[in-house]
């Protein structure tokens, strides 16, 4: 109901007003970061910090697509698969075309990429709107498909990076500009476009529309297929971004790599105060959640009051404060 | 017109029978394994099936069948599977869990099935005519003597664990148990499930925390990997040891090229499968005893036996 509240509202009068689910996910983000100094001063180094968001990007990048899907009512669980299987591919393709082309392999494993990234999400979308299978059964199949397609590819073992392309790749995930490591540039940078997307033009209005009222959604005239496919290619390439974000950091793809990080993602999202059942997208706030997420991670380690056997518990306890902390405060 | 067509009947009967005599002369081997995960159960599968294609060119008369399984519900039909209409001469498992494999593979020892049991014991033991598994504890506790010998007994530990197992237990206890008593501190342990990427966060929130460490285990090479690459990037001086188990082909070549961090490895080899299947074809075909429990040692491969442990071909 929120939702329909937050849309009836004329665009730039809702701008000057103070919404609690724009700004509960940073809210968190500070508290935390205050308990965090508060248990050890090491947890606001520059060091540390830099390589708690430089490592939460993966998830960021990818839940800000996911933020497009969740919010036209979808849901995508092949997210980690996906970004497996493209790593995979992309390593491959890197390989075989770095004998002849040199460091411009990189580039065009890129483009590989982002083209491989698109198929597949566009692959989700038509399985789930013109298919007509809910969005949970369509994308676990394809999540079992990607995930066996990386596994077969690999032989169960690594796909590792060519030697010679390593040290030209590396800095995409290790190098930094003025100081801010690349993979945050490219999350923030990638944010950006898409809370354009979802805040300025026509689509993003569509997109919440369908999630919220399906039905009202093709009364309007808008068409739901287009818009839920849109929402899943769009899911795709930002898998594809995550995917050439993450290549340089181990340098190889594996049958475990990108497991479970779809819950990961939706939990992002959720903190981040998109409703699960779809409506209004928050793209920043997706991002603090996976940034939230991270430091909760973060924090486990670098605080000694939690045995190694119940950091799992804990996590869980303190995502349902920061959720409950959001709901009690509207 | 009649007798030609009974002709040509009786020649395919006897055709098919023919068949069928050769079919039962041959001994079947039947391996049931997990199938392709993780780079250790990908190098199960590699070794697996090179050994059956050696044994298959080498003995003519001996048939060995190797089967992949994903789950501990698919091993069980697969064993149905496997034994369904045909005797199996012997059985070669590795099972994914001890509860759920325990029945079926009794019932195919009660139709007369040699069975060999690999890594991961059964819940009832009198099951197995041979059982062949690594040693857990040895991986941990060898590790843990080259640490104390080579930082002279003294120094700053940090630590990772994989997923809360009996296999894992196991080797976090053998080094523990290593350690008593010596001034080596372990400051921090923590589970990173056996994976790269969890690794490579963990080790760099203890890089983060503790500003002297002075050597790292991961109990796991996946592990390793991830380890050597955040120690990398941080351009920290301070650690001389980061060590793994388990004998990835990645860190036996690092022992290989004499590298200064990762100077030992410690094997939990999977190539101990051609070990268990090259054992019961021995039994088969040339009469030699091999009922009881074979436990392979964890000795350290150093720069002097590595090539033992290298595989370069397998996917592990």
């Amino acid at each position: 109901m929120t939702v329909m509240t937050d849309m009836a509202v004329p665009r730039p009068q809702r701008d000057w007003n103070f919404s609690w689910t724009d700004v509960g996910p940073f809210l968190a983000l500070v508290a935390l970061l205050m308990i965090g100094f508060a248990i050890n001063p090491d947890f606001l180094s520059g060091t540390n910090l830099a390589n708690v968001i430089t490592r939460s990007a993966f998830i960021a990048i990818i839940a800000v697509g996911a933020t497009f899907v969740i919010s036209s009512g979808g849901l995508d669980l092949s997210v980690g698969s996906m970004a497996a299987f493209i790593t995979g591919i992309t390593i491959m393709f890197m390989n075989a075309m770095a004998p002849a082309w040199g460091a411009m392999a990189i580039p065009m494993g890129m483009a590989v990429a982002i083209g491989v990234g698109l198929l597949c999400g566009l692959m989700n979308g038509l399985i789930v709107t013109v298919g007509k299978i809910e969005p949970f059964i369509a994308t676990l199949g394809t999540m079992g498909i990607f995930r066996a397609l990386i596994t077969y590819m690999s032989d169960g073992g690594t796909i590792p990076i060519d030697r010679t392309l390593r040290d030209a790749y590396r800095p995409v995930y290790f190098g930094t500009v003025g100081g801010i490591p690349y993979p945050i540039l490219i999350s923030i940078a990638v944010a950006a476009v898409a809370s354009i997307a979802l805040y300025k033009m026509k689509y993003g209005r569509k997109c919440a529309a369908v999630g919220a009222n399906e039905d009202v959604a093709r009364y309007s005239g808008i068409s739901v297929i287009s818009t839920r496919t849109i929402a899943y290619a769009i899911q795709g390439a930002c898998v594809a971004i995550a995917a050439i974000c993450y290549v340089p950091r181990l340098g190889a793809a594996t049958p475990t790599t990108g497991v479970l990080w779809e819950l990961q993602v939706i939990t992002a999202v959720v903190i981040g105060g998109t409703a699960l059942r779809g409506g209004k997208g928050h793209i920043w706030g997706t991002v603090a959640g996976a940034v939230i997420l991270e430091l909760i991670a973060n924090l486990m380690v670098l605080s000694d009051f939690v045995s190694e056997y119940l950091v799992a518990g804990v996590q869980g306890v303190i995502i349902i404060i920061a959720m409950l902390i959001q709901r009690f405060s509207k | 017109m009649l007798t030609r067509k009974r002709i040509a009947a009786l020649a395919v009967t006897s055709l098919l029978l023919a068949g069928h005599a050769v079919a039962a002369d041959k001994k079947v081997v039947a391996v049931s394994i997990p199938a392709a995960d993780h780079g250790w159960t990908a190098g199960i599968v590699y070794h697996a099936q090179a050994a059956a294609k050696e044994i298959n060119a080498a003995f003519p008369n001996v048939d060995v069948v190797v089967k992949t399984s994903p789950s501990a519900t698919a091993q069980v039909s697969a064993l149905e599977d496997l034994s369904a209409g045909r005797k199996l001469d012997a059985l070669v498992i590795l099972p994914h869990t001890s509860e759920e494999l325990t029945t079926p593979v009794k019932a195919v020892k009660d139709a007369g099935t040699f069975v060999t049991v690999v890594d991961r014991g059964l819940n009832d033991p009198s099951i197995q005519d041979l059982y062949l598994a690594g040693d857990n504890i040895a991986v941990g506790r060898n590790t843990a003597k080259y640490m104390i010998d080579k930082l002279g007994g003294k120094g700053n530990l940090v630590v990772l664990r994989g997923i809360p197992t009996v296999i894992d237990d196991e080797r976090i206890k053998g080094f523990q148990d290593a350690i008593k008593g010596t001034e080596l501190k372990v400051l921090d342990i923590q589970y990173a499930n056996w994976n790269s990427d969890d690794a490579f966060k963990l080790m760099q929130d203890y890089l983060a925390k503790y500003p002297q460490i002075d050597a790292v285990w991961a109990n796991d090479d996946d592990m390793l990997l991830g380890v050597l690459e955040a120690v990398k990037e941080s351009g920290r001086k301070d650690i001389k040891l980061a060590l793994g188990g388990n004998g990835m082909k990645d860190i036996v070549k690092k022992v290989i090229d004499g590298d200064a961090m990762t100077p030992v490895e410690t094997p939990y080899p999977p190539a101990m499968i051609k070990t268990a299947i090259y054992m019961t074809v021995a039994n088969l075909i040339g009469q030699a005893p091999i009922r009881g429990n074979v436990k392979l040692d964890a000795p350290l491969i150093t720069q002097e036996n590595a090539q033992e442990y290298y595989f370069p071909d397998s996917p592990f």
